[in-house]
């Protein structure tokens, strides 16, 4: 079905044959440019339709891009954590900068029993005491006497990786991207580029609400500091009964701050409280954290299904991929893969279909 | 003791049945929910069902309630049929828990309103000269206040006076999980207001807890981290309704008094002796 040609990078350069899959990717975020790859890779010819006019603009923008399959375990699904393990695997060949500096969960003294629950609730993790958190993250010396290390997780820059991804897309797959297009709109204009499409691949996030009746909207707000003050290596995650929050390294001295949950689907607005609290909560972690600069806020509203469980789900020849929650990056490269196993080789994935299979 | 005044009341009507009620509106579980922190609303949903809860607490945001934006969330909760207590959950003026409350009457159209009015970052104990300021604002505006307040008898008083019909002291600081803390307080609590539905709110951790609530004769517990932040939250609602139906039972089976020497329970006469 497809030729390769290596280029002078060493990299395959993947055309479609005539006669390949055609498929349409309808949102450039991260569950779209997944999808785009997967079915690329297998040799279909792919196209994406991108609202904004460039990709991962939409809550991926926001994401904190950690690799922690063992650390969401502890509050979300099992299904999870195996998705996040194949997404994991997946990050590391797909794009560069993936540091494997695991992560580190830590809790103030007072919060000692949620730092025991979070253990209860998991694996893959080592308890270190003062000196080994020290020998971790120098920059934490003293300040914190138990923690949990999961030294088989990763992180990385959700932008940086979405823009080469897009990268790849167009230089390795010949993907087309049609920017400031508005997805199923133009299709409706256009019936006969819609009949071209063999697979549309709906990707839209709570934008695809007009088909998913149950999408829910789940708020989350986020901010970057900048200082010179202090390093770290990995993701740390400060437990807490009501604010729990993380810090995610971003490089050059920039550091993302995340995530509140709130139930609410409202778009962009960050309020004073979130922010009191996201920022009480590193200044905590450490001193520095109040001399850093406020570079950036942001909030954004992830797509939830009622369980928080992503979805698959085909009606004719659109699939959709959907309700990654806060798990985008954790888990949208295993959907990807199994939606191109779906539409190449008709493989089910009961895990993450729904079983009501009256509307297919 | 007033336990057995409300017996009085509750074993002299249907046989079986052993309603509680609030303002007016009978219920038949004496286990409230919280509806905080679960894994997911599914899972959420699931619980309350195997709680058996009709009343399921809903705090409110006033920024998700401006907007409205919550929609999709209370319309989860709204579709199990049960009845909503909206929360001023996390309030720390009689300013702000009064808004809210606003804001859930118009969003839940319901009179019922759980007050927390926080004085303390920590303990997230009650402030309560805001508890009962808020409670007398909000009972003349034609709320029907639930107070989530201390032990203390006087403030107790002052809320019944500002027009509260019910009365919520704390077992033990908000998710702390630690169970009664003060048994003597909220024993001399129930025998002060035989006639107030109690319900015993926050700090219970353990079904034991809740059990034990129900036998001082408090007529409902409201809970929610036991059950949410559980491994299996839907498991331990279950094991709440459990307790709480078997505390209650207990408290109306009349138990036996203590004593402090062993009263054996079959004879001695005729045991076989040793050493003849």
């Amino acid at each position: 079905m497809t030729s390769k040609i290596e280029n002078s990078n060493g990299s395959a350069t993947v055309y479609p044959a005539p006669n390949a899959m055609r498929v349409k990717v309808v949102g450039g975020g991260v569950a779209g440019l997944t999808c785009a790859h997967a079915f690329a890779r297998r040799g279909a010819q792919v196209t994406l339709i991108e609202r904004k006019s460039a990709t991962g603009q939409g809550c991926s923008w926001y994401a904190g891009g950690m690799l922690a399959p063992w650390c969401e375990r502890e509050s979300a699904e099992p299904i999870i954590a195996e998705l996040g393990l194949e997404s994991l695997a997946y990050w590391r060949e797909a794009v560069p900068d993936v540091p494997n500096e695991g992560s580190l969960v830590l809790a103030q003294p007072r919060d000692l029993p949620d730092l025991k629950r979070f253990s209860r609730r998991t694996e893959g993790f080592d308890w270190v005491d003062g000196a080994q958190i020290a020998a971790l993250e120098p920059d934490l010396e003293g300040r914190f006497d138990q923690g949990l290390f999961f030294p088989t997780e990763a992180h990385l820059e959700p932008r940086k990786a979405l823009a080469a991804l897009t990268e790849r897309l167009v230089n390795e797959y010949n993907v087309t991207i049609r920017y400031e297009a508005d997805g199923f709109d133009v299709v409706d204009d256009q019936a006969d580029e819609a009949d071209e499409a063999d697979v549309i691949m709906d990707c839209r996030g709570l934008g695809a609400r007009d088909q998913l009746a149950d999408l829910r909207g789940v708020k989350g707000e986020m901010l970057v500091l900048y200082s010179t003050e202090i390093s770290l290596k990995r993701p740390v995650r400060m437990l807490h009964p009501r604010i729990p929050v993380y810090i995610v390294p971003r490089g050059d001295g920039h550091f993302m701050i995340g995530a509140t949950s709130i139930e609410n689907d409202e778009r962009g607005r960050v309020t004073g409280r979130s922010m009191l609290e996201l920022l009480g909560a590193v200044y905590a972690l450490h001193p520095a954290f109040g001399e850093a600069e406020i570079v950036e806020i942001g909030a954004d509203v992830r797509p939830a299904f009622p369980d928080n469980i992503p979805r698959l789900r085909r009606r004719g020849r659109t699939i959709y991929v959907n309700g990654l929650y806060r798990h985008g990056f954790l888990a949208a490269p295993a959907l990807a893969r199994r939606a191109a196993d779906l539409a190449f080789d008709g493989t089910a994935c009961p895990e993450v279909m729904d079983e009501d299979h009256r509307e297919w | 003791m007033d336990a057995i005044t409300s017996n009085n009341l509750t074993t002299s009507t249907l046989a079986g049945a052993d309603p509680v009620e609030f303002y007016g509106t009978q219920v038949a579980s004496r286990l409230l929910l919280g509806t905080a922190q679960y894994p997911s609303p599914a899972i959420l949903a699931e619980a309350i069902r195997a709680s058996g809860s009709d009343i399921v607490t809903v705090s409110l945001r006033r920024e998700s309630g401006a907007a409205k934006a919550g929609q999709s969330f209370w319309q989860l909760i709204r579709d199990l049929g049960v009845k909503v207590l909206p929360n001023t959950a996390g309030c720390k003026t009689v300013k702000e828990a009064v808004t809210t409350a606003e804001m859930a009457r118009d969003l839940f159209d319901t009179p019922w309103v759980k007050l927390e009015v926080i004085g303390e970052d920590d303990t997230l104990q009650p402030d309560v000269f805001g508890l009962v300021e808020a409670a007398r604002i909000l009972s003349r505006d034609g709320f029907q206040v639930f107070p989530y307040t201390t032990e203390d008898l006087v403030v107790a008083e002052k809320l019944i006076s500002a027009g509260c019909e019910v009365l919520m002291p704390w077992g033990a600081p908000i998710g702390s999980g630690r169970g009664l803390n003060n048994p003597y307080g909220l024993r001399s609590m129930r025998a002060h207001f035989p006639g107030i539905p109690l319900v015993v709110d926050a700090g219970v951790g353990l079904p034991s807890h809740a059990a034990m609530a129900m036998e001082l004769g408090y007529d409902a517990v409201l809970l929610n981290t036991a059950v949410a932040k559980a491994g299996d939250p839907v498991r331990m609602a279950r094991a709440f309704a459990r307790a709480i139906e078997a505390g209650r039972e207990g408290l109306l089976a009349d138990p036996m008094e203590t004593r402090d020497m062993a009263a054996p329970s079959t004879p001695v006469m005729g045991r076989a002796a040793f050493g003849q």
